[in-house]
C-alpha cells in the first residue's frame, strides 16, 4: 500500500505538540496516523490544503473501478503489487465477449445466451465470463439502443458498452443507466461529450489513448472534467507492446504511485489464435478487463483456469477438499492410499496412481493446504486425522481390503496409525514417483 | 515530470518507461557442438544472456530468443492419442520422431528422454540407450537434450553411456538434483556437456544444487536450471512465481541463480481438462492444444529461456507468440 509515510504526514501537521489528538506529540499522532491508528479529524489546527494532500496521498495507487447493478458487480483495480508473490493480486481480470449490433435479435439473444451460462466448476469456484460487451458496429444510434436494451432485459450481467460517437452512446446508455454499464470509450477527440455523458449518468469511462504520456494527458483532462472512475485502453498492437506497457503503467502507478495512469486497464484482444495469446498476456500481466470479438469453449475455458491460477493468494495454498477419490475405476477390492489437501502434493500423487493403471481408493486428509512432511512435522497430519478422516468418508465401507498405504516419508507414524484404524499399514513410498512401480507389486 | 502530473492540458504530458537498472546479467548456456568444435551439429545455439525482466526490451537486452525443444520418447507407450496422431507413424522410431519435429515443425533442438531405460518397464541397457542417442544425433544436426528414465542408479549408467558415445556433441544431459548429482555431474564434465540442475519449486533449493554443483567442478555456463514448471491448473501459478523470484534475484546479482532456466510443459497433457471429455463443453482436442499453450506463455512470460513441448500444434503457436513478443 502506498499509504504515506510518519514523516511525510508530519511535514503537514502544525507541529505545536498542543495534546488534543490525545498524543503527546505531532510526531506521535503522524506514527499513529501512518499505522491508520488515528484519524486526522483529531488534530484541529490542520489546513484544508494539508487534508487534501494527504487524503489524495493515501488513495490507493490504482483505484477501484466497478461497473454492473445489483448482484452482479465487476469491480476492477486496487492493485497495488508488480509481482504476484509479494502480495495477492486482488481483482482477477474481467473477460467480456462482443456482440454485434449488425447482428439479428435472435443471434444476439442467441449469442448473449451463450455468454451468460457459460460456466465451469472447478475447486470450487465457478468459472465465468463477468461481462457483455455490446458493439455498435452498425454506427446507427436506432440499432445499438434496441441492441443495448435488448440484451440488458434477457440477461442479468454487466455491460460495456462498445461506441466511437457520442450520440449513439447516448441514446443506448440512457436506456440501461441504472445498470451501470461501462463506458468505452473516450479519444481525444470526443472525450468532451464522452466525460459529460458519464458525469451525468455517473457511468465510469474508459478512455483510448496511445502511449503513456497521451493517456496520462488525457486522465487528466477527463478528470478535470468531474469524470474519476477510469478505465485505460492503450491501445497496443502485438504482444510486445502489450507487454511492455502495461508493465510501464502499472510500475508507474504501483511503485512511484503516479495518479496519471494510477486506473485499471483494459485490453481489446480481437479475434483468431492472437485473441486469446493477447487474452493470456493480460490475465499474467496486469490487465483488469479483457474483451474478445469470440472465443472456443475450449479457448475460453483455458483462459479461466489460467486466470484461476494467477490470482489465488500465494500466501494459502489451494487446498483440495478432503474426502475419498476413486482412481482408476477403484471398488470394494482396491487399496486406500493417503496423502494431504495440498493442491500439488494432491495432483502429483494423483497423476502416478494414474500411470499405474491400478485401480485404488485415494483419502485426501485436511492438513490446511500442506505437503506430507510439512503437515506431519507441523502436527497437521497426525495417525488421529487420519483415522478421523477415513471414518467420515466413509472409506472402509468402499474399500473392504483392509489396506492402507500410507507416505514413505512419515513411516514413522505407522504403528500408531494401524494401531488406531486396525487396518494393515503398509509404508508406502518416499517419492510419488515411485507409486506406479509400489501399486503394480502390491 | 512532476510526480502529481500536470494540471495545464496545453503542456504535453511526458512520461518515462520506468527503466529498471539491474546489476546482474544470466549466463550463457552453448548447446551443440560444429564440426570445428569437433561435434557433428550444424550450428551450436545460445541460450540465457538477458539483462532485464522477460521481453522488457526498454529494461534490458535478451540476445537470444528461447527455445523450443521437441519432446521424443524411446518408447511411445504413454503418448497421448492425438499427439501420436499429429505425427503419425515416425513416433515408434525416435531417429524419424526427431527428424519429423526438425523438418516438419522447426523445432530448434530434440529432446530426447530415454523411458526405456526404466528398470520397471523395458530396463534397456545403458549401451543401447546410448545407441538412441547416436542414432538421434545421425538423424538431425540440431542440438540435444537427453534425459534418463527417472531412476536414480539407472540415470547414473545411462548417463555414463551417453556421455560417452557422444564425447564431442555438447549434448544437455538432465538432470542432477541435490539427492543425486555427483554421477550426473561427472558424466558431463568428463566429455564437457552441458548439465540440467533440477530443484522443485524452490529458489533456495536452486541456489543450492547450483552451488553443489559449481562446487564440485561444473563450469558455470555449462548449467541449465530446471525449477519444475507446473502445469496449468496443477499448481502453475506456484512455479510462475518461483521463477519471477530466481529472475529477479539473479538481476539483483545473486550469481548462482545467473543460469538460463528450461520449463518442460508436456505435463500440461497429464490435466484432467486436457485429457478427459467434461461434460457441457466441447473440443477436448483443441483444449489440450490451448492447454500446453497457455503453460508454455506463462513460463516464458515468468523467465523461461527454453521450453520443451510435445505437440507440434501447440509449439507452433507459442513460435508466432515468442515472434511477437520479441518485435520479430
Amino acid at each position: 500500500m502506498s499509504m504515506p509515510t510518519a514523516i511525510e504526514i508530519f511535514k503537514h501537521l502544525p507541529k505545536k505538540n498542543c495534546g488534543k489528538c490525545h498524543y503527546p506529540t505531532c510526531l506521535a499522532f503522524a506514527m499513529q496516523l501512518a499505522n491508520s491508528k488515528a484519524k486526522l479529524e483529531d488534530c484541529p489546527f490542520i489546513s484544508e490544503k494539508s487534508r487534501e494532500e494527504l487524503a489524495a496521498s493515501s488513495a490507493p495507487p490504482i483505484r477501484l473501478v466497478k461497473f454492473g447493478s445489483g448482484s452482479k458487480i465487476v469491480e476492477i483495480g486496487d492493485e497495488t503489487e508488480l509481482y504476484r508473490h509479494e502480495r495477492k493480486f486482488v481483482h482477477p481480470t474481467a473477460m467480456a465477449v462482443k456482440v454485434s449490433d449488425e447482428l439479428s435479435k435472435e443471434d444476439i439473444l442467441e449469442r448473449a445466451k451463450w455468454i451468460a451460462s457459460f460456466r465451469y466448476e472447478r475447486v470450487g469456484q465457478s468459472l465465468s465470463f463477468e461481462a457483455l460487451a455490446i458493439s455498435n458496429d452498425s454506427r446507427d444510434m436506432h440499432k445499438f439502443s434496441q441492441a443495448v436494451e435488448l440484451v440488458a432485459s434477457a440477461m442479468d450481467m454487466p455491460l460495456i458498452l462498445i461506441a466511437d460517437s457520442p450520440d449513439c452512446m447516448r441514446a443506448a446508455a440512457a436506456k440501461v443507466a441504472s445498470h451501470r454499464p461501462l463506458l468505452y470509450g473516450a479519444s481525444e477527440q470526443n472525450l468532451k461529450e464522452m466525460a459529460s455523458l458519464a458525469k451525468e449518468i455517473s457511468c465510469p469511462l474508459v478512455l483510448k489513448a496511445r502511449g503513456l504520456g497521451a493517456m496520462a494527458e488525457l486522465v487528466w483532462q477527463a478528470r478535470s472534467l468531474g469524470v474519476e472512475d477510469l478505465v485505460m485502453d492503450l491501445r497496443t498492437e502485438g504482444l510486445k507492446e502489450q507487454l511492455e506497457l502495461s508493465h510501464a503503467a502499472r510500475k508507474h502507478a504501483v511503485r512511484r504511485t503516479f495518479r496519471g495512469l494510477g486506473y485499471p486497464m483494459l485490453i481489446e484482444a480481437g479475434q483468431g489464435e492472437g485473441a486469446v495469446l493477447r487474452g493470456m498476456l493480460a490475465i499474467l500481466k496486469y490487465g483488469s478487463i479483457v474483451i474478445f470479438d469470440d472465443l472456443s469453449d475450449a479457448q475460453a475455458l483455458t483462459l479461466m483456469v489460467l486466470r484461476q491460477n494467477i490470482f489465488t493468494d500465494p500466501q494459502v495454498p489451494i487446498q483440495v477438499k478432503p474426502g475419498l477419490y476413486a482412481v482408476n475405476g477403484a471398488d470394494e477390492s482396491s487399496p486406500i492410499l493417503f496423502t494431504t489437501n495440498f493442491s500439488l502434493t494432491y495432483f502429483t500423487v494423483l497423476a502416478d496412481i494414474e500411470k499405474s493403471r491400478v485401480p485404488a481408493w485415494l483419502l485426501v486428509v485436511e492438513a490446511e493446504g500442506l505437503s506430507v512432511l510439512t503437515a506431519y512435522s507441523a502436527g497437521k497430519l497426525t495417525p488421529e486425522s487420519v483415522a478421523k478422516a477415513l471414518e467420515s468418508s466413509g472409506a472402509k465401507e468402499k474399500s473392504k481390503t483392509d489396506i492402507l498405504v500410507m507416505p514413505g516419508m512419515i513411516s514413522r507414524m505407522s504403528g500408531k496409525l494401524q494401531e488406531l484404524t486396525g487396518m494393515r499399514v503398509i509404508v508406502g513410498p518416499k517419492e510419488s514417483s515411485g507409486i506406479p512401480k509400489f501399486l503394480k507389486s502390491l | 515530470m512532476n510526480a502529481s502530473g500536470s494540471e495545464d492540458g496545453d503542456e504535453v504530458v511526458d512520461v518515462p518507461l520506468p527503466k529498471e537498472k539491474w546489476s546482474g546479467k544470466i549466463g550463457v548456456v552453448v548447446l551443440g557442438a560444429t564440426p570445428e568444435e569437433g561435434g557433428t551439429r550444424s550450428a551450436s545455439l545460445r541460450i540465457g544472456g538477458s539483462t532485464g525482466m522477460p521481453f522488457l526490451s526498454y529494461e534490458g537486452v535478451s540476445p537470444n530468443r528461447p527455445l523450443i525443444a521437441g519432446e521424443v520418447l524411446d518408447v511411445p507407450s504413454d503418448l497421448p492419442e492425438q499427439v501420436r496422431q499429429e505425427f503419425g507413424a515416425c513416433v515408434e522410431d525416435p531417429a524419424e520422431w526427431a527428424r519429423c519435429w526438425v523438418e516438419e515443425h522447426d523445432a530448434d533442438l530434440i529432446c530426447l528422454k530415454l523411458l526405456s531405460t526404466n528398470p520397471d518397464e523395458g530396463d534397456t541397457s545403458p549401451e543401447e540407450a546410448a545407441r538412441t542417442v547416436q542414432r538421434v544425433l545421425a538423424a538431425v544436426k540440431v542440438p540435444l537434450i537427453v534425459y534418463g528414465c527417472g531412476n536414480e542408479e539407472k540415470d547414473a549408467k545411462v548417463m555414463q553411456a551417453v556421455s560417452s558415445a557422444a564425447p564431442k556433441e555438447r549434448l544437455l544431459l538432465g538432470h542432477a538434483e541435490e539427492a543425486a548429482y555427483k554421477s550426473i555431474a561427472a558424466a558431463a564434465m568428463a566429455n564437457d556437456h552441458a548439465i540440467i540442475s533440477f530443484a522443485n519449486l524452490d529458489v533456495n533449493l536452486s541456489k543450492q544444487i547450483n552451488i553443489l554443483l559449481t562446487d564440485f567442478g561444473v563450469r558455470k555456463d555449462r548449467i541449465v536450471l530446471d525449477p519444475l514448471f507446473a502445469a496449468l491448473g496443477m499448481g502453475l501459478e506456484y512455479s510462475y512465481s518461483v521463477m519471477e523470484r530466481i529472475r529477479l534475484a539473479a538481476l539483483m546479482s545473486d550469481a548462482m541463480l545467473q543460469v538460463p532456466m528450461v520449463c518442460d510443459t508436456t505435463s500440461a497433457w497429464k490435466a484432467k481438462e486436457a485429457s478427459e471429455e467434461i461434460e457441457g463443453h466441447e473440443g477436448l482436442e483443441e483444449r489440450a492444444v490451448w492447454w500446453e499453450v497457455a503453460t508454455a506463455l506463462a513460463a516464458l512470460i515468468a523467465g523461461g529461456d527454453m521450453l520443451i513441448m510435445r505437440s507440434p500444434r501447440s509449439a507452433a503457436i507459442v513460435r508466432r507468440a515468442i515472434d511477437e513478443l520479441r518485435g520479430s
